[in-house]
């Protein structure tokens, strides 16, 4: 017997073919169904009450500290803050002890997410031995394992040879390369946006051309190589032309951008709140109006949470010292939402960022929801008023960059493959 | 409407400080979080304090039964010894803690070293840390007083006070001179506190540097910026050098010390383009035939001792100003 599930009276949202219409979601064996097609008797039936029903979010930056730092995430507690914030598959990094550049190590991350986390655990592979930058890995041999993508998560390769055998290796399998942009030696001793905020802060700048530089290196490699491409993640004004030239050559090429750097600038920082620092940094005000305006255009694809736990020990430290990185799994959506509550993006273009285009770019079948297609899913009100507290997070770390902020738009329900992981308290329980 | 300046010096009060209206900040951080008439009473209560550092018993009785400890994770020998004299002229029971950075970095944190010194009930701690911020983080974190002596690039306060009322003792004002900082502004704290204050005191800001000595954004900070300084020095009050670390920059930020003196080390000759009644003024320690030659280091235009008189002085009314006189903790 078939176990079935039917959503109904909801707002249909599918950014991968531009369906927005009242209707109902037919799920059937943890797939979308056809529900033209006749509906079981024995579906159990779910009032979405006019919300909207929406394919479950990809994000593809995660960090998790499992294994080697489990006080600050597991593969457990990341998921659960996934489930809450509508992510239903998410990349989690290779930065971890050990680094991930193995395939007994993806095996055990495949089999420790399936025993413990709720949503789908998608393994990154280091592009380098130990996220070193000087060996490629065992591409192939990862790949079996069941790495989704290459990626050496915060480590930036410097040298433009090992680059292009990496590009050159991943095109052989097909598969994705995602990279993040640091030109070390101009970076330095940089830790935020270079310009008169650094400056009065005593602070070492970070130029936008230590990401311009390595972007522009980057994206000339693929278009030699053919690999596909993406570039983990932009800040700088400066890098949107280059992006937007490049994908006018090639539709291998893809780009994403943090949440952060979509909704924060570099004023955030302030008084060295150090729960700002972040890489890339935040940039200025010019600079996020740009990755807005390069959302809506098409020219960045991707919205991720850049999800990267911290303790208090290496947070409260002072500004330079102190470790990169907030937490995002399940604050991304609501953030992202603010950009459609604003008239400055539509909420397709919002939604596709984070649901078709990551599936696209990684080959997964998720991220829609056209019939055969995993049951993952989202019930979404977007006028759903509510503040972050820290406290409230299903994270382990505390390191949110939102503390106190008022968001509009907050998941009521989410499903993967047909099953309910995460239940708000405000949403109704199922219709008899 | 007009903008109105402050007093140049509030009324002059005879004898002992603690006269002065009361001083309404906690910590001293930066000069940043003054406004122009608290850098004035600060001046003011300075100025009161150079005669007791002149006269035979150097003693005032403010801070009688008061803990101060000098915390400095950077070694200074100059600041740590004029805060050390400031408290113990005052009365306070001075602690001097030499934090190396080595002990630090084993396990250690600034929160950690923090809450240490806290339970012993200091009522002041003066701060000096390579992190900029470091010292506004340990404040977060005790119940007392801080001062900042000194955070990475950053500010130095006292510095800028001392620099102030050496200005202000020589020229008799401040407001209304223009004043050239030269060298390494890019690195420099003295720099961002005392751009800070003399724009604060409507002085014409100068910073003169080759370019890559030049921060972002400091044509925000100072109102003129120079890379030449026949040109940044032409009609100077006031010409403040800088401290180069050159051992740190040969070669990157400037090629080399033979060619940055030739351009920027201060001499006769470009001096003789500032006021004839020009003073050079030195935050120390000097790096002779770097950034100043000899003779004008030692010579009669040169304020540099005055400064560390001064600074002294500053130290004194800080304290005195954090700490008023009367009851314990």
């Amino acid at each position: 017997m078939s176990k079935s599930l039917l959503i109904e009276n909801a707002r249909i949202i599918d950014p991968a073919s531009g369906r927005d219409e009242r209707g109902t979601l037919l799920v059937v064996d943890g797939k979308i169904a056809d529900a033209t097609a006749g509906i079981p008797a024995d579906a159990t039936r779910i009032d979405a009450k006019g919300l909207i029903v929406a394919p479950g979010l990809i994000d593809m930056r995660v960090f998790t500290g499992e294994p080697g730092r489990e006080y600050r995430e597991t593969l457990a507690s990341a998921s659960q803050a996934a489930a809450a914030g509508g992510v239903t598959s998410f990349v989690v990094m290779p930065d971890t002890q050990p680094v991930i550049d193995d395939g007994a190590l993806i095996d055990f991350l495949v089999r420790r997410a399936q025993a413990t986390a709720k949503v789908n655990v998608l393994p990154a592979a280091a592009i380098t031995k130990g996220l070193e930058g000087k060996e490629i890995t065992e591409f192939g041999l990862l790949r079996e394992a069941g790495a989704i993508c290459f990626a050496d998560g915060r480590n930036s390769i410097q040298n433009a040879s090992l680059l292009r055998a990496a590009f050159t290796y991943a095109a052989n399998y097909d598969m994705p390369v995602v990279h993040h942009l640091v030109e070390k030696s101009l970076t330095g001793e940089g830790v935020m946006n270079e310009g008169l905020y650094a400056t009065g802060l005593g602070l070492k700048g970070i130029p936008a051309e230590a990401e311009t530089i390595p972007l522009s290196r980057d994206l000339q490699l693929a278009l030699l190589t053919g690999v596909r491409y993406h570039a983990a993640q932009i800040s700088a004004a400066k890098s949107v032309p280059l992006v937007a030239e490049a994908k006018k050559q090639s539709q291998r090429i893809s780009c994403g951008v943090s949440i952060n750097n979509l909704s924060l600038n570099e004023n955030d920082v302030g008084s060295y709140r150090t729960f700002y620092k972040l890489a890339p940094p935040l940039r200025s005000e010019d600079d996020r109006q740009a990755m807005i305006a390069a959302l809506a255009e098409g020219t960045i694809d991707v919205i991720h949470s850049d999800h990267d736990p911290q303790d208090t020990e290496v947070k409260r430290q002072p500004f330079a010292e102190a470790s990169d990185g907030a937490l995002g799994l399940e604050t991304l959506l609501a953030v992202a939402l603010r950009l459609v509550h604003n008239g400055q993006v539509d909420l397709l273009t919002v939604l596709r960022a984070m649901t078709s285009r990551p599936a696209e770019i990684l080959g997964l079948a998720s991220g829609r929801l056209t019939p055969g297609a995993p049951a993952d899913f989202i019930v979404l009100d977007l006028d759903y008023p509510w503040v972050v507290e820290e406290k409230k997070l299903l994270s382990r770390s505390r390191n949110t960059a939102f503390e106190g902020a008022r968001l509009m738009g907050r998941v009521m329900r989410t499903f993967v493959a047909g099953a309910e992981i995460y239940t708000h308290p405000d949403a109704q329980g199922p219709a008899a | 409407m007009a903008h109105k300046s402050p007093p140049e010096t509030s009324e002059q009060q005879p004898g002992r400080s603690g006269s002065s209206p009361v001083f309404s900040k906690r910590h001293l951080l930066g000069i940043a979080d003054l406004n122009q008439y608290e850098i004035v009473d600060l001046l003011d209560r300075a100025e009161r304090m150079i005669p007791v550092s002149r006269q035979e018993r150097k003693t005032l009785p403010t801070l009688s039964g008061k803990t101060q400890i000098n915390l400095f994770f950077e070694p200074s020998t100059r600041t740590q010894g004029s805060f050390e004299i400031a408290g113990k002229r005052l009365g306070a029971l001075v602690v001097n803690m030499s934090v190396r950075t080595s002990s630090v970095t084993k396990g250690e944190t600034l929160i950690d070293t923090a809450s240490t010194l806290n339970a012993m009930q200091p009522d002041v701690l003066v701060v000096r840390h390579s992190a900029a911020g470091a010292v506004e983080l340990l404040s977060q974190k005790v119940g007392c007083s801080v001062i900042n002596a000194g955070d990475g690039a950053h500010e130095h306060p006292t510095q800028a006070l001392l620099d102030a009322l050496t200005i202000r003792q020589h020229k008799g004002r401040i407001s209304g001179l223009t004043v050239a900082i030269c060298g390494d502004i890019a690195n420099s704290r003295v720099a961002r506190s005392n751009l800070l204050l003399l724009n604060a005191l409507n002085v014409r800001t100068r910073v003169v540097a080759p370019k890559t000595l030049l921060p972002k954004g400091i044509e925000d900070m100072a109102a003129e910026v120079f890379t030449d300084m026949h040109e940044g020095l032409k009609d100077a009050d006031v010409v403040m050098m800088l401290r180069l670390q050159h051992e740190r920059f040969a070669g990157r930020m400037i090629p080399s010390v033979r060619e940055y003196y030739h351009f920027y080390g201060l001499d006769a000759e470009k001096l003789a383009v500032a006021r004839p009644d020009a003073i050079v003024m030195h935050p120390g320690p000097m790096n002779r035939g770097v950034e100043i030659d000899p003779s004008i280091a030692d010579g009669p235009r040169s304020v540099i001792t005055d400064q560390v008189e001064m600074g002294v002085a500053v130290r004194m009314a800080v304290l005195d100003a954090l700490l008023p006189a009367g009851g314990t903790k």
